[in-house]
């Protein structure tokens, strides 16, 4: 059974490398979700041409050009986007190695740049990618200020040079943790930070040469925040308190460029309509509902929900190693209150929207790339995985050094060390 | 710590003092040359439970598909609770008179949750400095703790749990040392002290921990620093253990014998490594890796003492046949991995694989979160092990969440099924309990309601929750 398995699996990887560039792909016969207005199409066809989405929709053609996947009883999602990690920069995090998102000696914070940092070469890439997520948001998650500096957009792809966009957000902590950073007091976090954005405001106009007379922060971390106060950078805020996501608000009417999402917002509920009313984003775990501390009083599995309703754009994922559970997280915020349309899109269009990645991810439509996948059933349901996955318009192998793992223990052979068993 | 011989007399309630006298009447010129003091007892209980269940009515719930944790599954079924414990079970029970009905039409019905691995209590939430009472990172052998002495009833946690459907729960010391401590095993119906919580005549746990927690938290303060040092010092402790129950057993042998010996200095570290010794309290192993499974297999048989469950074994698919042997369970992740080297082998279907083995298969959370979606963790086991071509069903991955889990902690007698006479621990599930959507609706704990999702006047809330933002909230 399981050496049967591992030779299709083998067959199936030889066929897409032999075609990997050049290959066209038709994906037919499944239920849809484009995460567009189309909605959710019943027995649909979607059509692949190197690494772009070409057609989507029901009677299309299919000619002999095509590799066809068989979606008839299955599911057809795009591909998932972790909203927040740090994959590709850390490997084993607690008393291991490989450990590039702690950041916490640098003397810089906004300006690390976590794109110098990723690889590819990470086990967590494709132990991730065959529970159907395609890319990733990734930024260091330990920094010496409330600035966690400036994440990149990530695919799961095969690709060598995986960062697809580099400085594509920046992350500023101003929860509990942030202002233990800026001194153990939000007194000084709130001054802090507005302190810096004037910084970055006037340091717009000014071209820094190494003569340039600066008495401000740190040149590269001033740099860095440019972008963020000029609207051009989304700008990423944890904050759980709704007192604290109350001084974002307030930030927002001050800089009034700056594009923000909330992050975490434990007790992001109790202010929803004042969230939805200025337009932020919120990327949450929709199942932290303990009070972790005081600025968490409020959690509540409603919380995704809530937010929701009161018109927010609500992203779910947050996590490194296993961001594969994000799917999981937004079913059970579904159980609790959240439309299974917006679960969805709480993990694909979404993301893509806080990223400002709308017209290239997210959603199923002619000229998207084409980062896709085939489910056994609804994403959301515990039970169910990918059939097959789609990054950049090639099909990835559903092999990992998980299942690698898995295959030579499931074929114990006695007659040798197990280590001279190849799976 | 006490000889066979006193254990059996304790139970009975003859103290062997009198068994003393009553032998002394035949031998009445060798012993009345001796005065005895008093026998020196050691109480083993000296905390005792106060458990009282809720108020319960007796209840027939209809119509369900039923799953009885030892491998069942049933539909159409119905069941049958009445004065705290499972009156009946069966697809013909006709509702007897004033019993309350519930028509559970499309809902299933397990056993209640089990979980074998909590740490709620010992590191509440909010978790400030101040609620840190897991871990005595003081020495590496801590036998002497006991995790009751810092579990805080008042934790949120215990009631989001009770609303994933867990009904006991062992709650464990932490991993820093290698031995940690004694468990407990709790009722899931938070009161106001732990006395009121303690799961009657449950034996008590203790927590060993193998790895990288105890080299990580001793590396610099003396030791050990490494693996080996790990298994000198669980050795060491065994042996000064085993020469201390042996000062006991001469002590009462002389006793018997009617001399009048002095009883030795009690050390409540070795009163608990002695109790693992007589089989009376369960070794609870905290250990990741394959290899130092075995290692701890082999000390186990130097020591003659069992290990009851490994926690966390990551890797316990590489060994499940050498665990079927010896006939220890494995508390298990559906998919935790990597966070550190000893998880950087964690498979999706470990649990399964384990359970294919012929070994004891257990989900656990180590987790305020996990605790609380404990179905979920199993039904991705399952099917990460059915597409692996493990043929397991529904009915049989339930026993990984009540059967071998309440077995693991020696209360199976009690709870962990749904047979007659059992204590009625019962979840009635919205829908399909493999389904991400289906939610616990109603929680019996020996047939009283605990938790009711459709009535919020029925939520617990701790005493911390109370008067601030969010009590009484959907959680």
């Amino acid at each position: 059974m399981n050496k049967t398995l591992i030779a299709s699996i083998v067959a199936a990887g030889v066929t897409v490398s032999a075609g990997a560039a050049a290959e066209n792909i038709a994906i037919v016969g499944g239920k849809v979700h484009t995460m567009t207005s189309t909605g959710t199409l019943e027995k649909a066809t979607i059509l692949i041409e190197d690494n772009k989405i070409t057609k989507v929709g029901k009677d299309i053609t299919v000619s002999g050009e095509y590799r066809v996947i068989d979606a008839t009883g299955k599911v057809v999602t795009p591909g998932l986007m972790g909203a927040f990690t740090s994959l590709g920069l850390v490997e084993v995090p607690s008393y291991g190695s490989g450990v590039d998102a702690n950041a916490g000696k640098a003397a810089i914070s906004a300006g690390l740049d976590a794109s110098y940092a990723i690889t590819p070469d990470t086990s967590l890439r494709d132990i991730t990618r065959i529970e159907g997520f395609t890319s990733v948001a990734s930024a260091v998650s330990q920094s010496a200020t409330m600035f966690k500096g400036q994440g990149a957009i990530v695919t799961l792809g095969n690709d060598e040079t995986p960062v697809t966009k580099a400085r594509a957000f920046m992350v500023v902590d101003v929860s509990e943790s942030g202002a233990h950073k800026a001194g153990g007091s939000r007194a000084a976090l709130w001054v802090e930070l507005r302190d810096a954005l004037k910084q970055a405001e006037y340091a717009q106009n000014i071209r820094f040469t190494p003569q340039t007379e600066w008495h401000g922060m740190p040149v590269a971390d001033v740099k860095a925040l440019v972008p963020v106060v000029k609207g051009d950078t989304p700008l990423l805020v944890i904050a759980h308190r709704a007192t604290d996501i109350r001084q974002v608000i307030a930030l927002k009417e001050e800089f009034s460029s700056l594009n923000i999402t909330l992050v975490g917002a434990a007790e992001g509920w109790r202010v929803a309509d004042e969230i939805g009313a200025v337009g932020f984003s919120v990327i949450l775990n929709p199942e932290s509902n303990l009070p972790y501390s005081f600025q968490q009083n409020a959690a509540t599995l409603a919380n995704a929900g809530r937010l929701n309703e009161a018109g927010v754009n609500v992203a779910i994922g947050m996590n490194t190693h296993n961001i594969r559970l994000a799917s999981q997280n937004a079913g059970n915020a579904v159980a609790n209150g959240l439309p299974y349309q917006a679960g969805l899109a709480s993990l694909t269009s979404s993301v893509a929207k806080i990223y400002g990645l709308e017209d290239t991810h997210g959603s199923l439509k002619a000229g998207m790339t084409a980062d896709v996948v085939v489910w056994s059933g609804d994403p959301l349901e515990v039970m169910h995985a990918p059939t097959n996955v789609i990054i950049n318009g090639e099909e990835v192998k559903l092999e990992s050094r998980q299942t690698k793992l898995r295959d030579r223990y499931l074929s114990l052979e006695s007659d040798k060390p197990v280590q001279y068993t190849r799976p | 710590m006490i000889n066979k011989t006193l254990n059996k007399a304790l139970f009975t309630g003859v103290s062997l003092l009198a068994l003393a006298t009553l032998a002394g009447c035949g031998e009445q010129e060798k012993k009345d040359t001796k005065e005895q003091d008093a026998l020196v007892e050691i109480n083993k209980n000296p905390f005792p439970s106060t458990y009282e269940p809720l108020p319960s009515e007796a209840t027939l719930i209809t119509n369900v598909t039923l799953l009885d944790g030892i491998g069942g599954q049933m539909e159409n079924a119905s069941i049958l609770l009445e004065n705290g414990k499972i009156k009946a079970v069966g697809t013909d029970i006709t509702a007897p008179d004033g019993v309350k009905t519930i028509d559970g039409k499309g809902k299933w019905v397990t056993p209640g949750i089990v979980d074998a691995h909590s740490h709620l209590g010992v590191y509440a939430t909010p978790d400030a400095h101040a609620h840190a009472d897991g871990n005595e990172m003081t020495k590496p052998v801590t036998a002497a703790v006991w995790a009751e002495h810092s579990i805080w009833p008042q934790d949120p946690g215990f009631r989001r749990a009770l609303a994933g459907g867990v009904t006991s729960m062992q709650i464990l010391p932490g991993s820093a040392n290698l031995v940690g401590g004694r468990s407990v095993t709790v009722k899931n119906l938070p009161d106001r002290t732990i006395q009121d919580m303690k799961f009657p005549d449950a034996p008590y746990g203790l927590k060993m921990a193998c790895g990288e927690n105890p080299k990580r938290v001793y590396g610099k303060k003396g030791g050990p620093m490494t693996r080996m040092g790990n298994v000198a010092g669980y050795r060491q402790a065994w042996i000064d253990a085993k020469a201390y129950k042996e000062q006991w057993e001469k002590y009462y042998d002389d006793y018997e014998a009617g001399e009048n010996p002095k009883a030795p200095k009690r050390d409540l570290a070795k009163d608990t490594l002695a109790g693992v010794l007589d089989g009376d309290i369960l070794v609870h192993m905290h250990c990741y890796r394959a290899d130092e499974m075995v290692v701890m297999i082999d000390v186990m048989k130097e020591f003659d003492y069992q290990i009851t469950s490994f926690q966390h074994g990551v890797e316990a698919y590489k060994i499940a046949d050498k665990l079927a042997e010896n006939n220890i369970c494995s508390a298990m992740w559906a998919d935790w991995w990597g966070f550190k080297m000893e998880a950087y082998d964690g498979i999706r279907e470990n649990i399964p694989m384990v359970e294919q083995a012929g070994a004891c298969a257990i989900v656990h959370s180590d987790s305020d979160q996990g605790i609380q979606r404990l179905n979920q963790e199993a039904a991705k086991a399952l099917s990460d092990g059915q597409r692996a071509g493990i043929d397991i069903s529904k009915a049989q991955a339930w026993t990984w969440l009540s059967a071998n889990p309440a077995k693991s902690l020696g209360i199976f007698e009690k709870t962990g099924s749904l047979e007659v006479g059992k204590n009625a621990d019962v979840v009635l599930w919205s829908a399909d309990p493999f389904s991400t959507y289906a939610q616990a609706e109603l929680v019996y704990i020996d047939g009283g309601l605990a938790f009711d999702r459709n009535n919020p006047e029925s939520w617990a809330i701790s005493d911390f929750e109370l008067g601030q933002a969010g009590e009484g909230d959907h959680k």
